[in-house]
């Protein structure tokens, strides 16, 4: 352990991010002090502002555009901008604003770490990577932290930085690595959504096991600005106490609160536009604005039936310019409830349109925006999930063709709405109902903002054995391709087999077993692997051979890549070498190439150069 | 001068104007201060000895008051336009904008508290020895206190003020900057 004073969370969220912290002199046992951290960041030119939250842009400024005094942080004038005013000059200027750097992170369609960002860039804009992205981030974050606790640098404290559960092994590499550039050496990384129940936990201050029991299957729905994200955590119970095990996760899914403020303000701009007025994108984003408003009072105020919306002018006639117009109960709940959280049965599934060739370069935005829809294929995906689960035993009755939690908690801006939590608990309880299932209880979440970075720096807290930690390790089983032994037909690919080298739920810190079968590299070329993941097959043991799959059951990830370099052996040969996983310390899948004689192991890129 | 009286919503702008100005013109704020003081008419200020507990106050946090007051809510953009030529739909469209805005900036920035927590209308007792500057006595005010009397208004008081940091050479002058599209 290191010499930490405290343990800082830290939410590096598509949107926002947020910096907690629990001081560890001040906190002992179930006393735990804990507090969010400002974040000094520009509000406007020369103007410097403390948050608790950094809007996760970043803006390239052209060199005439900011003096460099207007661009002064506490800690000193960084030739790009980050936070606030970032946002503001970006929607201003879209060509130099780099946004959604995390989604980017985990696309596998690109290479991350090659300078594609902003995508819409004109040559002279010095772009920049995915990962460069991310690392700008983390060190105003410590620049931040560092400002305001010169005597305890972050790098000296033990850092939680949280990934959405369903980030892929590469995706979760490059935030690690992120996190190496800038010098945090106490890192462990930690699903939003386990951050999240663990703020839960916290919050009860171990009021916890009184509220769940041994069964209960806790469903966490993470709905933030950009993704959503599910979890299913299930209390076990092990020398008598209650436990906590995260027994699933979802899919990464591009979905969230910014598509529901956007779909809102397209509604109104077809309303402006059957007038005859057209608006510039400079007006969608004052309306989006607008919309984003209007919506929080007619979704919490039930006796509103409508709001006005008015969109400014851009220049300074404000009275004469200004637009006005409504957003009535009927599009919001059209718009949110019919859009977003439609009625729908246990059996619906996503819709998956075709998407149109690859035209330009655009982030994979879920196709289909029925967060229920996605929450349906999920649970029933998940069925399985509890199966050999010590405890659940005949728990879910054998027609069930979903997993049936029995408790919800939900986070994210998004449920600041509270029709919007509600529809989404009534739709999983209609499910329930048809399968004679007893209604899941709402466990009672707080600070949908900031919880994830609390319950991060808890999680720290947690870590040096001062309370309950989830288990459950790695949420997928991995396998790599390899050619079947068939004899080739002419004309036809072989067929390929997938042989498991990681199973289900490796905790941090463990290796897997060498499998007994070996792949040939060859040496002084870059070798590549297919790699498949899956989320359901939990028995799977190193060295299972599946000759055949569902694709629903598992999924192709990007390929990986392996090099053996030349050294003392002669270029073109090819060596037999093992594939061998472990999970680090800090969180990461870890593949290596083994060669069959021994001696040094070779690391195996997840990230390889995107060529798709 | 237009002696015909004044509707609410004339008084209204009239008062945000006053508002706006009283920030940045120190000679109107004076003559405000008088007339509010209970001066018959807005009299040039004449040239009085000035006492030396008179003391200047920087610009710069009202400048970036108001500059933040158009940013958020366009306050100056309003402030600065002819409200006769436009309906009381238009401008209730534009109050909108400015209303919420503004608010935003005051809810962010500052912390306004009613100097006295009771209901406007009630009797209350002021004590010996209270703050002239926060309770101000009206009408038949003769005699010694404690008074007793009606709460005619709240009042207001700032507890707490935190207006972003400005960076040393910053213009705060310019409210808004120009734009040019490019």
């Amino acid at each position: 352990m290191s010499t930490a004073r405290y343990t800082v969370g830290i939410d590096l969220g598509t949107t926002h991010c947020v910096l907690a912290a629990v001081d560890l002199t001040a906190s002992d046992g179930d006393e735990v002090v804990e507090r969010i951290e400002l974040i000094p960041q520009l509000t406007a030119p020369g103007a410097v502002e403390e948050r608790p939250m950094l809007p996760s842009f970043l803006y390239l400024p052209h060199p005439d555009e900011l003096r460099p005094e207007d661009r002064v942080l506490p800690w000193g004038e960084p030739p790009f901008v980050v936070g606030e005013l970032a946002r503001a000059m970006g929607s201003r200027t879209p060509i130099r604003l780099v946004s959604s750097a995390k989604s980017w992170l985990c696309h596998p369609g690109v290479d991350r770490r090659a300078a594609i960002l902003p995508v819409e860039a004109p040559e002279e804009v010095g772009q920049i990577s995915p990962l460069q992205a991310s690392i700008r981030y983390l060190e105003h974050l410590r620049a931040a932290w560092d400002h305001q606790h010169p005597d305890a640098p972050l790098i000296e404290q033990d850092v939680v930085l949280t990934v959405p559960a369903s980030f892929d092994p590469a995706a979760r590499e490059l935030t690690a690595e992120a996190a190496e550039a800038v010098g945090l050496r106490h890192l462990v990384l930690l699903e939003e959504p386990q951050a999240a129940l663990y703020h839960w936990v916290l919050a009860t201050r171990e009021g916890w096991r009184k509220q769940v029991q041994l069964g209960d299957i806790i469903l966490v729905i993470d709905l933030g600005g950009g993704t959503a994200d599910f979890s299913l955590i299930a209390v076990t119970e092990r020398d008598g106490s209650l436990e906590l095990v995260r027994v699933a996760v979802g899919e990464h899914i591009l979905l969230g609160g910014d598509n529901m403020d956007l779909a809102l303000a397209h509604t109104v701009r077809a309303k402006l536009a059957e007038q005859g007025i057209q608006l510039d994108p400079w007006q969608l984003q004052g309306l989006t604005h607008g919309c984003r408003s209007a919506k929080e009072t007619l979704l919490s105020h039930g006796e509103v039936e409508a709001v006005p919306v008015v969109v400014p002018s851009r220049g300074s006639k404000l009275i004469g310019g200004t637009l006005r117009t409504e957003l009535t109960r009927d599009e919001v709940s059209h718009t949110l409830m019919e859009g977003f959280f439609p009625i729908v049965e246990a059996a619906a599934r996503p819709a998956a349109r075709a998407r149109a060739a690859l035209t330009k370069l655009g982030l994979p935005y879920a196709q289909d925006a029925a967060m229920t829809r996605h929450l349906a294929a999920f649970l029933g995906r998940q069925v399985e999930a509890t199966r050999h689960l010590s405890g659940f035993e005949g728990r879910l009755p054998e027609h069930a063709s979903f997993l049936h939690p029995t408790a919800v908690l939900f986070n994210g801006g998004v449920f600041k709405a509270p029709p919007l939590l509600e529809r989404t608990l009534t739709v999983l309880n209609g499910w329930l109902a048809t399968e004679d299932a007893p209604p899941a209880r709402l466990l009672e979440g707080s600070d949908l903002d900031l919880a994830v970075a609390l319950g991060a720096a808890y999680y720290g807290y947690v870590r040096r054995g001062r309370g309950v930690r989830i288990r459950g390790g790695t949420a997928k089983s991995y396998y790599v391709g390899v050619e079947s032994a068939m004899p080739a037909v002419p004309g036809m690919e072989p067929p390929i087999e997938a042989l498991c080298i990681a199973p289900f739920g490796m905790e941090e810190g463990t290796q897997a077993e060498l499998p007994p079968q070996e792949v040939g590299l060859v040496v002084g070329e870059p070798v590549r692997f297919r790699f498949f993941g899956s989320s359901v097959r939990r028995t799977d043991q190193v060295g299972a051979v599946l000759e055949q799959w569902t694709a629903d059951e598992v999924e192709e990830l990007e390929e990986i890549e392996a090099t053996l370099p030349a050294e003392d052996r002669q270029p073109g040969e090819v060596v037999p070498v093992r594939l061998h996983a472990a999970v680090t310390e800090v969180g990461t899948l870890r593949l290596e190439a083994v060669p069959r004689e021994g001696g040094e192991a070779w690391k195996v890129e997840f990230d390889v150069r995107g060529e798709h | 001068m237009n002696d015909s009286p004044l509707s609410f919503l004339n008084r209204l702008i009239l008062a945000l104007r006053a508002f706006g100005r009283i920030l940045i013109d120190e000679g109107f704020a004076a003559g405000v201060l008088r007339l509010e003081g209970g001066a018959a008419a807005l009299a040039p200020v004449t040239a009085e000895p000035t006492r030396p507990v008179l003391k200047e106050t920087s610009p710069d946090s009202a400048l970036q008051l108001l500059a933040l007051l158009q940013q958020e809510g366009r306050f100056v953009d309003f402030l600065q336009e002819n409200v006769t030529a436009y309906s009381d739909t238009e401008i209730g469209g534009a109050a909108r904008v400015v209303h919420e805005g503004c608010c935003k900036v005051v809810r962010d920035y500052l912390r306004i508290q009613p100097v006295r927590e009771e209901a406007e209308g009630v009797r209350l007792t002021v004590p010996a020895g209270f703050d002239p500057t926060a309770v101000r006595l009206t009408g038949n005010v003769v005699g010694q206190p404690p008074f007793t009397g009606t709460l005619m208004h709240r009042g207001w008081r700032v507890a707490e003020i935190k207006l972003p940091k400005v960076a040393e050479g910053h213009d705060v002058q310019v409210l808004a900057p120009a734009e040019v599209e490019l």
